[in-house]
C-alpha cells in the first residue's frame, strides 16, 4: 500500500467518523431543547404559587420525559452501540441536565432520592453498559449533584413563600446525599469539582434551617433538630 | 492521610447503616474504584509500553552507523516483541470494555509503538506500514494460566484470541511522530557519508507531508501541532538534500562528513524529536 492510498484510506475513515458525529450534534440539540422546556415548566416551583401546582408541574414535566424518550431512541440508531464512551462527550452534557431534571420530579413527588434505575428508565435507557445505551455512573452522580444546589434554592424560596417545614426536609436530604458522597473516592475530575461545589448548598440549607430556628418558625423541629 | 479518610468512612457508614441512599452510594463506591483501578493499570502499562518503544528507537538511529545493521533490526524486532507483549496486557485489560472509554489512558503508549514499528518497518522495506500491518500483529492467545503470548501462528486449541485495534487517529499521530526520527535518521546519515538515504528520506517525507496536507484539519486536534513539526523535519532534510546536491561535486566525499557535522550542530537537535 503507498503512502497516498493510506492516507486517503485514513481520510476516508476520518470523514465517515465526522458525519456520524454531526448526526449526534443534530439530535442532542433537539434533546437540549427538551431539556429546557422541562426545566422551564419545573422552575415555577420557585415562584410563591408554585407551591401548590407541583404535583401538576411534575405530571407536566412527566409528559414532556416522553418526548425525550422518543428522541434519545433516535440518538441510538445514529452509532454502533459498542461505541458509546468514542462519542459520549457530546451527550454527556445533556445527560446530566436530564438526570438532574428526572431525579428533581422525583424528589419534588416523593421527597426522595431518585435511584439510576429510576433515572434509566424515564430516560428510556439501560442501567449497565452489557445492554446497550446505558447512563454512566459518574453522570448520573453529576445530575444528582445538579439537584442539590437546586434544592438550596428552593429550601431558600419556600421560607419566602411561607413553607417553614420544606427546609427542614431538604436539609435532612442534603445531609443524607452529603455523607452518600463522602462515601466515594473521587479522583480530581469534573465530577470531583462538582461535588466540592456541594458542601456550599449544605451551608446555605443549614443556615435556613438555623434562621427557622431561632425565630421559633421550625415548629416541628424535631424532625430537623438531630443534626 | 488515606488511613484517616477510611476510618471516617467506616464511622460514617456504620452510623447510618439502613439508609437507602447509603447503600447505593456504596454500590457506587465499588463501581467507580473497579474503574479508577482499571484505569491507573492502563495508565503503568502504557507508561512501559513508551518507554520501550523509545529505547527501539534509540537503537535503530544506531543502524546507520554500524556495519551490520540486520543484526540491530533483529534486536530491535526482540524489542517490539516485548512491547506487543505488553499491549497485550492492556487487551486483556479491555476485555469486554469500551475501548473508547479507556482511551486517554493508553494513547501516547501506542503512539509511540507505532512510532518505532513503523520506523523499523521504514529502515527494512523503505515504506510506510499499514494501518492493517500494525494491527495484524496486535493478535495474542490467551492461555488458560492467564498469560499472554503474541501469536504467530494458528492458535492452540481452547485458547482465546484477543485482538488489539489500533485506532485510525493514534496511527496517524504516531506517524506524524515517525517523520522527526527520520529527519534525524536523514541527517546523521549524511554524517556517516551516505549520500542516497538523504534522497529517498526526503521523497518518503514529502509523500507523508502531503498525505498531511490531504487530511487537513478533518483528523484529530493535535493534528495541527504535529504538521508544524512535521514542515520543519521536512525543511531540514530538503535543506541537506540541496547541499548534497550543490556541494557533493565541489567537495572530496571524505571531507563531506565534516560538511555537515558543522552543518547539524547550527540546527536545533531537539526540535521534532518529540
Amino acid at each position: 500500500m503507498s503512502v497516498t492510498e493510506m492516507f486517503s484510506y485514513i481520510q476516508g475513515f476520518l470523514s465517515a467518523d465526522q458525519d456520524v458525529r454531526e448526526d449526534i450534534r443534530k439530535v442532542v440539540q433537539t434533546l437540549e431543547q427538551m431539556a429546557r422546556e422541562i426545566l422551564t415548566v419545573l422552575q415555577s416551583v420557585h415562584q410563591p404559587s408554585g407551591f401548590k401546582e407541583i404535583p401538576s408541574k411534575c405530571a407536566k414535566a412527566r409528559e414532556l420525559f416522553s418526548t425525550v424518550r422518543t428522541q434519545i431512541a433516535e440518538l441510538k440508531t445514529k452509532f454502533p452501540v459498542e461505541q458509546y464512551y468514542r462519542f459520549h462527550e457530546h451527550w454527556r452534557f445533556v445527560l446530566q441536565r436530564l438526570t438532574f431534571l428526572a431525579a428533581f420530579v422525583v424528589y419534588l413527588e416523593s421527597e426522595s432520592l431518585v435511584t439510576r434505575e429510576e433515572v434509566a428508565q424515564i430516560l428510556g435507557i439501560e442501567v449497565v453498559r452489557e445492554k446497550g445505551f446505558h447512563l454512566d455512573v459518574e453522570d448520573y452522580l453529576a445530575g444528582v449533584l445538579i439537584m442539590a444546589s437546586e434544592l438550596s434554592r428552593l429550601a431558600v424560596n419556600s421560607v419566602t413563600a411561607g413553607d417553614y417545614n420544606r427546609p427542614l426536609r431538604i436539609s435532612n436530604f442534603i445531609n443524607e446525599l452529603d455523607s452518600g458522597f463522602r462515601l466515594l473516592n473521587l479522583k480530581n475530575d469534573p465530577l470531583r469539582k462538582r461535588y466540592d461545589g456541594l458542601k456550599y448548598d449544605v451551608k446555605k440549607i443549614e443556615e435556613v434551617v438555623y434562621d427557622l430556628s431561632i425565630r421559633g418558625l421550625a415548629k416541628e423541629s424535631e424532625s430537623g433538630g438531630d443534626k | 492521610m488515606k488511613k484517616r479518610e477510611d476510618a471516617a468512612q467506616d464511622r460514617e457508614a456504620s452510623s447510618l447503616p439502613s439508609s437507602p441512599v447509603i447503600a447505593a452510594f456504596k454500590v457506587f463506591q465499588q463501581e467507580l474504584d473497579t474503574k479508577h483501578d482499571k484505569y491507573e493499570r492502563l495508565i503503568k502499562i502504557s507508561r512501559d509500553v513508551t518507554i520501550e518503544s523509545k529505547r527501539t528507537i534509540f537503537l535503530l538511529h544506531r543502524v546507520t552507523s554500524v556495519p551490520n545493521a540486520e543484526e540491530i533490526l533483529n534486536e530491535a524486532d526482540a524489542k517490539l516483541d516485548g512491547v506487543r507483549q505488553k499491549i497485550g496486557q492492556i487487551a486483556e485489560e479491555l476485555r469486554g470494555e469500551d475501548l473508547h472509554q479507556f482511551h486517554r489512558a493508553f494513547t501516547p503508549g501506542i503512539q509511540e509503538y507505532v512510532e518505532a514499528a513503523s520506523f523499523l518497518h521504514y529502515i527494512r522495506h523503505r515504506s510506510l506500514i499499514s494501518l492493517e500491518e500494525i494491527n495484524a500483529r496486535l493478535v495474542f492467545i490467551g492461555t488458560e494460566k492467564g498469560d499472554i503470548r503474541v501469536s504467530a501462528d494458528a492458535p492452540p486449541e481452547g485458547a482465546q484470541v484477543l485482538t488489539f485495534q489500533v485506532t485510525p487517529s493514534d496511527y496517524l499521530l504516531g506517524v506524524a511522530d515517525l517523520t522527526g526520527e527520520l529527519m534525524r535518521m536523514c541527517i546523521s546519515s549524511v554524517g556517516n557519508g551516505d549520500i542516497d538515504t538523504p534522497f529517498q528520506l526526503s521523497q518518503f517525507l514529502r509523500q507523508i507531508h502531503d498525505g498531511f496536507s490531504y487530511i487537513g484539519n478533518t483528523g484529530p486536534y493535535e493534528i495541527s501541532k504535529k504538521l508544524h513539526t512535521l514542515r520543519q523535519s521536512l525543511g531540514k532534510v530538503e535543506d541537506a538534500c540541496y547541499t548534497l546536491r550543490v556541494r557533493g561535486s565541489e567537495i572530496p566525499k571524505h571531507m563531506l562528513a565534516d560538511v555537515f557535522s558543522s552543518r547539524t550542530t547550527l540546527m536545533d537537535p531537539e526540535e521534532g524529536v518529540v
